[in-house]
């Protein structure tokens, strides 16, 4: 269930060097949206595509149902969750490693036609 | 047309991580009507203005997706026909007896090059409109809810090798194709049909094979599109992009997410396609408008992100 969400946490993605604010009742990827912040990719928000892929190294996340396609469960017990179905409990620092993997797209947009 | 043989596709089986909140979502939003569960847990979902018994079925499990898409074909004797096509043109296929979807009988399932199931079938149960058959109303306030979708409509899946499921649809079940997405020599995205729609089924070539990209739903104007999206925002349900339009199928259309990650189309509007129509090529370099007109720009997200 959706939280009130008062208190909010710092989330520091390392990658970036960037953090941001985040309530204790949103995601930490819709905490990002939120903001108009970037860092993360953003997919279908809903736990299933994967490219929300972080790895929490520092505090705590209380995480909903997660495509096993993309994280099973010894990731989830090694933090590696999808961002927009956790949501901090602690001060969070997380590394980024999910990705828009572009499939024919790239060639597409890099070369044009042949 | 004479539409015979594979009719249309009939329904699609969509998996969700949580079977409540999937059900706010495809039926108080999207509008769909629960029509039957079974003992699996699998729920049995149908639009408004669909006269078989159901179109949609969710079945929850541990990673969203597609477990399979069917046709309805016109016949028993069709249904043999396309089974012993499809083996010859090489692919494995499978009887499921009928019932083993709630109101659907036997079912023929394939596999296919992109790694994706189908199956056909000839019998479901008659369940009708709200409005029935003799003097209809038009639509029925009681049954057209939240976006009132008309009817399941298309899917677009992803897989490697597209050229070889489009032969396939082609050479088994009469399929044509309606437009396709060139990279020089290289087919990057199909668009087949069985009917004169300008698509029943959608492909595109991505590394990994069985992916879902979307289900889509038919509404009845460009109006019912922004009115769709009002839903979306007022329920912040994730969205992807629009309302805008299609190049490739001339669709009027918008993209969001299930509460899973599957993401849902609901569109109006393409053209009637004959057979005797030759194929609508699209170029790489065209193809920001090709997939979204009015931007030009391709959108990331709507490329890459399936499940
Ligand atoms: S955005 Fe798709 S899993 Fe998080
Ligand atoms: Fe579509």
């Amino acid at each position: 269930m959706e939280r009130a969400g008062d208190e909010t946490f710092e989330v520091f993605i390392t990658d970036t060097g960037e953090s941001f604010r985040c309530g204790a009742g949103q995601t930490l990827l819709g905490g990002m949206e939120r903001l108009g912040r970037k860092g993360i990719p953003v997919g279908c928000r809903g736990g299933g595509c994967g490219v929300c892929k972080v790895h929490v190294t520092a505090g705590e996340v209380r995480c909903r149902k997660m495509s096993r396609a993309h994280v099973s469960a010894e990731d989830e017990a090694r933090g590696i969750v999808l961002a927009c179905r956790c949501r901090p409990a602690s001060d969070i620092r997380l590394a980024v490693i999910g990705s828009m993997d572009k499939a024919f797209l790239k060639h597409a947009q890099a070369g044009g036609a042949r | 047309m004479a539409m015979t043989g594979v009719m249309r596709p009939g329904h699609v089986c969509i998996r969700v991580l949580d079977m409540e909140e999937s059900l706010v979502h495809y039926k108080d939003r999207l509008g769909l009507q629960e029509v039957d569960r079974d003992d699996s847990g699998r729920v049995y979902l149908k639009a408004w203005d669909e006269r078989d018994w159901f179109s949609v079925v969710l079945r929850e499990a541990d990673a969203p997706g597609m477990d399979f898409m069917g046709f309805k074909v016109d016949g028993t004797a069709a249904l043999d026909t396309f089974e012993q096509r499809l083996k010859d043109a090489g692919a494995t296929t499978e009887r499921i007896p009928a019932g083993e979807l709630n109101h659907c009988g036997e079912r023929v399932r394939f596999d296919s090059p992109t790694g994706h199931l189908f199956e056909l079938y000839a019998d479901k149960d008659y369940m009708g409109t709200m409005m029935g058959l003799v003097n209809p109303d038009p639509w029925h306030e009681e049954c057209c809810t939240g976006m009132a979708v008309q009817r399941f409509d298309h899917c677009l899946l992803y897989g490697s090798d597209i050229d070889g499921t489009v032969k396939l649809f082609e050479d088994a079940l009469d399929f044509r194709l309606t437009e396709q997405v060139m990279d020089g020599e290289l087919r990057v995205a199909a668009f087949i049909t069985c009917s004169n729609k300008a698509h029943d089924l959608a492909l595109v070539r991505h590394a990994e094979d069985g992916k879902f990209h979307h289900a889509s739903f038919l509404l009845g104007s460009w109006e019912e599109v922004l009115r769709a999206a009002d839903i979306i925002g007022r329920f912040k349900i994730s969205i992807d992009i629009g309302p805008t339009r299609h190049g490739i199928t001339r669709g009027r259309t918008i993209y969001f997410f299930d509460p899973s990650g599957n993401r849902n189309e609901v569109f109006h509007g393409d053209y009637s396609f004959y057979p005797d129509y030759e194929p609508i090529t699209w170029t790489a370099e065209e193809l920001g408008g090709a997939i979204f007109y009015h931007d030009q720009v391709l959108n990331e997200r709507f490329l890459t992100v399936v499940t």
